[in-house]
């Protein structure tokens, strides 16, 4: 078989593999989407989404779990969004770029990687005690924004180093300032990119469970929380919480719950896409 | 007779690279000076130098002293911002800001802190007249700057350089990324300046060299080998390998 013949076979026969592989992953996705929209959706109404937690399955709502869990997002974000842009924007644009940043670098990598319980346990000890915050959802949200500080501190980095340095040059070049050049030129420009970054962060940190168990989030609630000192649950607990019954109708509730906690993560990821398609498409190089 | 810009006995290393080699010149005011050479010759970074753009730079160190109109800018009284103002740069690929013409002009001023409508408006169409743009852009002044042509957008930089008022103005192949009509364009333009600047242009084209510049430098591995009046350089270079250069046997 001559060598341009082989070379075709073996380039179809990488599709064809792509194509499965992709398949694959698809189809497992939605085989779970399906079953837990089976399960669940018709759980869903007004009562289910505005009731406080019940022991009777057709009684329960996910009321202070939902509000518990938007409590926890507005937290975290105001906690690490400043310091992970701010981080991101220094390591990048002002810290010198020899042995010691690479060391840091490897490490805020790593700190990306490292299970979230041992964050829990961190922010137990820090926030929880030292701190005396208890088991509040400021404790759980300071123990998230450490949680996802890696990922916003790389993620804006990336977007800095987008930008091109030819951007740069013409700011300095004009008299601009540092912080001036910073604050028109390089920050706007990579927005999109350091937006994306945070909110796909953030809805990592929604779906969260084990840290904030570990903090001292509360299994039942039977109250919303009113206020960043309060006791509070979220939905991957109350979910968690369901499916550990042994009643079957609890299992139901915990798919409605899902689909709700879905909801929320796949608004978040929307509204990351919009803002990132709305910054890129005005600005092109 | 007072000199524009002087430069005394300059070196820049980078690290252990030693890239500007004993470099000295002196600029009469309202001059065009050509910089040529090989790729890698040194003349961009000694251009750089003029207004301290190399300053971001890690590992790079320079030597000497560069007066303009008397004063060292590289004493550390001298802000460098201030001294960016006075010295424009144009660089060699277009490089307008994301914004609107009109943006992009006025971002020199809007950075000390100029934001009265009346000085903005003035100075967009007086830099854009300098630049020979206006009467392209004057209704459509809101209009994207990256929507420009390549050859506008250079234009558009020349404006937004002009626009506060500098009195030198360094281009670092300001046309290598232009077509023809954009070039001759961008060459008038610096014959118009010439009255008002002082202006050093980096080029590789020997014809722009010769078109455009009333003295012509020639760097070669970091050393400034020869540097006379234009017309001298390409009729009667005294070096041998100025001429070599200048004919097309190397470089």
């Amino acid at each position: 078989m001559s060598e341009v013949n082989w070379n075709r076979i073996k380039d179809r026969s990488f599709k064809y593999f792509g194509i499965g592989c992709t398949v694959f992953g698809l189809s497992v996705l939605v085989v779970f989407l399906l079953s837990i929209i089976i399960q669940g959706v018709a759980r869903i109404d007004w009562d289910f989404i505005t009731s406080m937690p019940s022991r009777f399955a057709e009684k329960a709502g996910i009321l202070p779990a939902l509000i518990g869990t938007l409590w926890i997002l507005v937290l975290t974000a105001a906690i690490s969004i400043p310091i992970g842009v701010a981080s991101g924007v220094y390591l990048e644009e002002y810290g010198k770029k020899n042995r010691f940043a690479k060391f840091l670098e490897i490490n805020i990598a790593n700190l990306a990687g490292v299970p979230s319980i041992i964050y829990g346990l961190l922010g137990l000890e820090i926030f929880g005690r030292i701190m005396a915050m208890g088991g509040s959802i400021l404790a759980g949200s300071c123990t998230l924004a450490l949680l996802i500080l890696p990922v916003v501190i790389v993620s804006t980095r990336e977007a800095i180093k987008a930008v091109p340095d030819t951007l740069r040059q013409a700011s300095y070049g004009l008299g601009a300032s540092k912080w001036q050049t910073l604050s028109r030129q390089v920050i706007p420009a990579s927005a999109g990119g350091i937006v994306t970054g945070i909110i796909l962060a953030i809805s990592r940190a929604i779906g969260e469970t084990a840290p904030l168990i570990v903090v001292g989030a509360l299994v039942f609630v039977p109250f919303v929380p009113s206020g960043p000192m309060d006791q509070f649950t979220v939905l991957p607990i109350q979910i968690f919480n369901w499916v550990s019954r042994p009643e079957k109708e609890f299992g139901v509730n915990a798919a409605a719950a899902i689909i709700i906690l879905l909801l929320v993560t796949f608004v978040m990821n929307g509204i990351a896409l919009y803002l990132r398609n709305r910054w890129q498409k005005k600005i092109k190089w | 007779m007072s000199y524009k810009l002087e430069a005394e006995n300059i070196n820049v290393h980078y690290g252990s690279n030693h890239v500007i080699k004993n470099v000295s010149m002196k600029l009469q005011p309202n001059t065009v000076t050509a910089f040529i050479g090989p790729s890698g010759c040194g003349k961009s970074t000694f251009l750089r130098c003029l207004n301290r753009m190399n300053d971001y730079i890690d590992l790079f160190h320079l030597d000497g002293k560069i007066k303009v109109d008397g004063k060292n800018i590289y004493d550390k009284k001298v802000r460098v911002e201030e001294l960016r103002k006075q010295i424009g740069m144009v660089f060699q690929k277009p490089n307008p800001f994301p914004k609107s013409i009109y943006e992009n002009v006025v971002y020199g001023l809007r950075i000390q802190g100029i934001n009265k409508k009346s000085i903005l408006d003035e100075t967009v169409e007086r830099s854009l007249q300098q630049a020979a743009l206006w009467e392209e852009v004057k209704d459509d002044l809101k209009k994207s700057a990256l929507q420009l042509s390549g050859g506008q957008q250079q234009r558009l930089c020349i404006a937004r350089t002009l626009a506060t008022n500098p009195t030198v103005l360094l281009m670092d192949e300001p046309a290598s990324a232009l077509d023809p009509i954009s070039t001759s364009k961008v060459e008038e333009l610096i014959h118009d300046l010439k009255k008002d600047l002082t202006i050093i242009i980096v080029t590789h084209n020997m014809q722009q060299a010769a078109r455009v510049s009333d003295t012509t430098a020639f760097f070669y591995l970091g050393d400034l080998v020869e540097m006379d009046a234009t017309k001298v350089m390409f009729t009667n270079p005294r070096e041998t390998q100025t001429q070599n250069y200048i004919t097309g046997r190397f470089g």
